[in-house]
């Protein structure tokens, strides 16, 4: 019943699938085997196909986590024939489509992989990791109520396009799960660069990033070594121009700031 | 009861001045010793437990995602509505209200609309502050640009992502908050049941989704931020996980629901391309200001094309139907949303349908492609073009694209007063949770604008005067109010593992989104509800004996949290349905057949039928008693649409 | 103090250092090219050892030394730092199935491994030529010159060494590492400064590829020249002395 093409053939899968029952046992690959997928479906709605038939045959369903399906929320977040979000660039899983694959394939499916981020269940991970360190600063301290008017301060547009561009993360972690390191820095970079290019963010400048290093070193991330693998996995094309902000502020900061801790 | 809007009294565009100049306030002292709950954390969620929490009061904030910033309010496209008149074209408070008063067909109530409007200038302004990097000229000012159903520039947005970046803003805050330890925030938990104590609200009853433990938390009042019920269609525009639970179990426990049949249809999503389709996708309706929407003239036609056995370009521009440039000269692709949307299901219902399964009609890009270039197209809809491809796997320079209307929006929702409080004392609705704003049809970019003024700027005040009201002193978590709710969930969980049957909780959502589809959908008859009634009841009987999951509660079980939410939309469905049975008049949303003008349009019955109706759950297999509100115009003058 | 330590054992402050001390360090490798050249002078090496024998006294020379070995030493000791907390920020349990490859260069994901094969080559380079130029065990130059007749005759000892195999290829291993080393690590260097810059960068990087070719090519021709062209003596071989490789020479 395909929509685009009514001659697309449906193809028929094997799946590596990680399995783990919760946070503190062991986990390892399972095969399963999912017939008659659609070119035309999403990722995710084959693993659907995938679960409705554990389900009915009495198995417990593999556990992701998915909600928008249409690439912005950040919540799905599958590694994919060793790839974060499978193969397609600049594609959250939920829009990947099966159409990128052939009949008779073999697809490895794994967690994100990184000390900071847990697994809870099969494929889905913890990354509240993410929200302590936006919480250590990625925020400009305003209450509700005392902001001046919106036009009060231009900025120019091309500094308010690059930090929209950098604003655009959708704390998936990709670039988490792509590093070679588990570095978080792609994600930290972004939104110190988002906020350090705005006007509104030059107040909490230095103590933002230094807390915000500070705390993602503290999750227990990896430190970047320039690698690249995050900027090229990452689905939203966050670049790495935003890690070298990052570098400058930090040192920067750490040059120039009173914070004797 | 009788239900009280709490409107306050004197000139429209005094009202809400006068009333926070009313309202009681907490002691700044005090603060500190009231909590609130909020629940949901999108944009009303997450604007109002920051708010709160700078105010002073202790916040407990719920959500079941793995972060407050999973929310769906982050994947609102278009932009955010404010009466600034930065463009100096005419643009008023009273215009933006007059615009989503009429928007809304005349059902929504006056003064909340009015203070809508009014504070939609702060909401920009805070958004700002925050960081929010709102599109801008090259001057360096707030650039804005011009949206459906209003004649003025007026939307504020940050490329086609306006909403994640309101979001992002709303969490930037919310963490703050957390990090100053005046909100304690809790991921993965679903709220399950509010608690009552001597009829009033005082705690929720959560699961916490990865560990399946069953928690109770008290407070003093409670917030619920929790969207809109459109999975009620299995498919939709709403993500996956939006749910109408939390309302449902407020509901049951005395909060009335209104208007739940003020459903909108977004007339341009990327059309269902088979069975497995698990959501849909919107594509803005900024493309039908350069594309054609048509259909081939014969049904004849139209199956070959579906067979495979000629191809778009064989189809001479003779033979096809232009049919919104047909029967609205005037307006054109242009009509609004209802109206774009009932068409497309017209011509599928003829038939002449486009696209393996018959159910989408195009749009073609064609003319504008051939009249300017691929590049300026691509210029203007560039990214909205490759989500197109990347979905469809169709390249829409070379082929039109097809659409298909889709749920997009609930107006309807728990009822509330001016406070923003539901029928329940303590209980607040806020966001597309609550029905207040859009009466029976919703603007575009009105909201992202409802969700922050509810959270900013409307709760800090309103539930200050409720809790001025409330001794300060703490809420008894060992009230045996909490032990029976915590154990009523716990016993439901038990019975939906225990019933063992041969049927998916996806099975049975699907079943009843076709039911709601056929019926209850873009247009409604009499006949087809009542038919709708006696389904979804055997549905639900069904389901309370054929259900099938597995597992345990005491795990992350994603089949169970499924069940559970089914469940409460299978009683939904039955009250939407009731509902729109109840409203023998077309209005917004809502497209009775039976009322229509001979021209087919919708046909208002403002003598009998403007009133908000606000259901009461009288218990279980019981049907819900309808409270009527009713809406008084003082400010505006009842039309009738036209669009010819 | 401890903003200081804290900063510098930042995941950052450790990449800051790597980045500073590599950037030193290749500064470095410009001078000691520059003076190595010598070696393809056609004179018994009597340029190579004057100028070895300025490297090893010259007091200003000696002090900034001591600069290089703690750009080496934190170079080192911050890259095996970083690999022991990048490898322990993966976690226990890694990928079934890691595609790397298709998102990024491999000389990127393996600069511990060029490193390791350039830190092995510096032990033994150190050993043969520094340590003993340094500590004794050099023949002295000898011949005419009363100035130069009691320098260190360095240059034998490269020639010697460069007619031995397993030298030669060593060498030459460790020069290829050093090559796709430098051709991440250049720019990299820059970038984790900070200097990331929609013009220069394009122009950074390039810059960096011809280094890393030019640097690590030259400074591997220099076993390849003596193993394949010169006679134990370092004099050209007859057979070999071609026009070209005359002109070739004789131009340094």
């Amino acid at each position: 019943m395909a929509g685009s093409n009514p001659n697309a053939k449906p193809m028929n899968l094997t799946l590596n699938v990680w399995r783990q029952a919760g946070r503190h046992t062991s986990g390892k690959i399972v095969e399963y085997q999912v017939k008659d997928i659609s070119p035309d479906m999403s990722f995710l709605e084959m693993l659907d196909v995938l679960n409705e038939d554990l389900l009915r045959k009495g198995d417990d369903p593999v556990a992701f986590d998915h909600d928008c399906r249409e690439g912005i929320c950040g919540s799905c977040d599958l590694f994919i024939n060793g790839r974060s979000h499978g193969p397609e660039k600049g594609t959250t899983t939920c829009q990947l489509h099966m159409r990128k694959f052939s009949d008779g394939d073999t697809i490895t499916i794994e967690p994100w992989r990184a000390n900071a981020f847990p697994v809870n269940k099969d494929l889905s991970v913890d990354r509240s990791a993410f929200d302590r360190i936006i919480q250590a600063g990625g925020y400009v301290s305003v209450n509700t109520g005392g902001a001046p008017d919106g036009n009060e301060i231009p900025i120019p547009k091309e500094i308010s396009d690059r930090a929209f561009e950098a604003a655009t993360c959708i704390g998936c972690g990709a670039c988490v799960a792509a590093c070679k390191n588990a570095s978080a820095m792609l994600f930290v970079s972004a939104k110190v660069s988002q906020l350090a290019l705005l006007p509104q963010g030059h107040v909490e400048r230095k103590t933002r990033v230094e807390n915000m290093v500070a705390q993602m070193d503290k999750e227990g991330f990896g430190a970047c070594t320039n690698i690249g693998s995050c900027a090229a996995e990452c689905p939203v094309g966050i670049s790495l121009e935003n890690i070298a902000i990052l570098n400058r502020e930090f040192l920067a900061a750490k040059a120039t700031s009173n914070n004797l801790a | 009861m009788q239900l009280d809007s709490k409107s306050p009294e004197g000139p429209l565009a005094e009202k809400w001045d006068k009333h926070k100049f009313n309202v009681k306030l907490v002691n700044p002292a005090n603060k500190r010793k009231y909590d609130v709950i909020v629940v949901g954390t999108g944009l009303a969620g997450a604007s109002a437990a920051a708010s709160l929490a700078e105010l002073g009061y202790n916040v407990k904030a719920f959500t079941y995602h793995d972060s407050p910033r999973r929310a769906h309010s982050i994947a609102a496209q278009g932009g955010i509505n404010a009466a600034k008149n930065y463009q100096n074209d005419g643009d008023s408070v009273f215009r933006l209200f007059y615009d989503t008063i009429k928007g809304g067909d005349y059902r929504a109530r006056e003064a909340n609309v009015y203070r809508l409007a009014q504070v939609s200038v702060n909401i920009i302004d805070q958004c700002v502050a925050q960081g929010v990097p709102f599109a801008r000229e090259y001057g360096g000012l707030l650039a804005n640009r011009s949206f459906g159903g209003a004649q003025v520039s007026r939307t504020f947005y940050a490329r086609g992502q306006t909403g994640q970046q309101l979001l992002l803003g709303a969490y930037s805050a919310l963490s703050r908050q957390i990090a100053y330890g005046k909100v304690k925030m809790y991921n993965r938990s679903e709220m399950l049941d509010l608690v009552m104590i001597d009829g009033v609200a005082r705690g929720i009853v959560t699961r916490n989704v990865i560990t399946g433990e069953v928690e109770n938390h008290a407070a003093h009042a409670v917030v619920l931020a929790t969207g809109g019920y459109g999975n009620v269609f299995y498919l939709s525009t709403n993500a996956k996980q939006c749910n109408v639970t939390a309302a449902w179990r407020a509901h049951k426990k005395g909060a009335y629901f209104a208007n739940p049949c003020f459903t909108q249809i977004h007339p341009t999503c990327i059309p269902v391309s088979g069975d497995y389709q698990s959501k849909l996708t919107l594509m803005s309706e900024s493309l039908r200001n350069d594309g054609r929407v048509w259909v081939p003239k014969t049904v004849e036609m139209a199956q070959r094309l579906r067979k495979g056995e000629i191809k778009v370009a064989d189809i001479k521009e003779d033979d096809r139907d232009y049919f919104l440039e047909r029967k609205y000269p005037a307006f054109g692709n242009l009509v609004p949303r209802d109206v774009a949307s009932r068409n497309a299901k017209l011509m599928c219902d003829e038939g002449r349908g486009v696209g393996s399964t018959g159910l989408a009609v195009y749009l073609d890009f064609a003319e504008i492609i051939q009249r300017t270039s691929a590049e300026a197209v691509s210029q203007k809809y560039g990214n909205l073009f490759a989500m197109y491809e990347k979905i469809t796997g169709e390249n829409p320079y070379e082929l039109p694209m097809r659409i298909y209307p889709a749920v997009h929006y609930t107006m309807g929702g728990l009822w509330v007063d001016y406070n923003l409080q539901t029928t329940v004392p303590g209980l607040y609705a806020t966001g597309e949770c609550n029905f207040s704003d859009h009466g029976a049809n919703r603007l575009g970019a009105s909201a992202l604008m409802q969700g922050l003024a509810d959270g900013y700027f409307v709760i800090p005040y309103t539930i200050g005067d409720y809790l001025a009201q409330t001794p300060p002193k703490p809420v008894d978590a060992n009230h045996p109010a909490f032990a029976e709710a915590k154990a009523g969930v716990q016993a439901r969980t038990e019975t939906l593992l225990n019933i063992k049957g041969t049927r998916t909780p996806d099975d049975f959502h699907k079943a009843l989104g076709h039911i709601m589809w056929e019926y209850c959908g873009m247009a409604r008859n009499a006949e087809g509800l009542r038919h709708a009634k006696a389904e979804i009841q055997k549905l639900r009987k069904e389901f309370w004996s054929d259900v099938r999951v597995v597992g345990t509660g005491e795990e992350l079980n994603q089949t169970l949290e499924k069940a559970g939410r089914v469940a409460d939309f299978l009683e939904l469905g039955e009250l939407m349905i009731d509902d729109a049975l109840d409203r023998n008049e077309s209005c917004g949303g809502h497209f009775r057949e039976e009322y229509q003008t001979p021209e087919g349009e919708a046909l208002r019955d403002d003598e009998h039928y403007a009133y908000v109706a606000a259901w009461e759950y009288q218990g279980d297999n019981q049907p819900e008693k309808l409270n009527k509100e009713e809406l008084v115009f003082e400010n505006v003058k009842l039309t009738q649409r036209s669009y010819k | 103090m401890s903003w200081i330590t804290k900063t510098l054992t930042s995941s950052i402050g450790r990449k800051i250092i790597m980045a500073l001390t590599g950037l030193f360090l290749c500064t470095f490798l410009v001078v000691h090219l520059i003076g190595n050249l010598q070696l393809f002078k056609h004179d018994q090496g009597a340029a190579f050892n004057t100028y070895s024998h300025f490297m090893g006294t010259n007091p200003i020379i000696r002090t900034i030394e001591w600069g290089l070995v703690l750009g080496f030493g934190f170079h080192i000791f911050e890259a095996f730092a970083l690999t022991r907390r990048n490898k322990a920020a993966r976690g226990a349990t890694g990928y079934v199935s890691n595609h790397s490859e298709q998102n990024s260069e491999w000389t990127s994901r393996n600069m511990g491994i060029l490193g390791s094969i350039i830190l092995i080559f510096l032990i033994v380079h150190l050993y043969n030529f520094f340590w003993r130029a340094r500590f004794g065990g050099l023949d002295k130059m000898g011949g005419d010159n009363p100035e130069t007749r009691d320098y260190d005759n360095l240059y034998m000892a490269v020639v010697s060494s460069f007619h031995i195999w397993w030298y030669v290829l060593l060498y030459v291993a460790a020069q290829i590492s050093l090559g796709y080393h430098l051709w991440h690590g250049f720019r990299s260097g820059f970038q984790t400064l900070g200097l990331n810059h929609r013009k220069y960068t394009p122009v950074i990087k390039y810059v960096g590829y011809a280094f890393a070719v030019v640097v690590s090519a030259a400074f591997a021709a220099m076993p390849l020249y003596f193993f394949l062209f010169t006679n134990d003596q370092g004099d050209l071989k007859a057979a070999i002395a071609s026009p070209i490789m005359h002109a070739v020479a004789s131009a340094f």
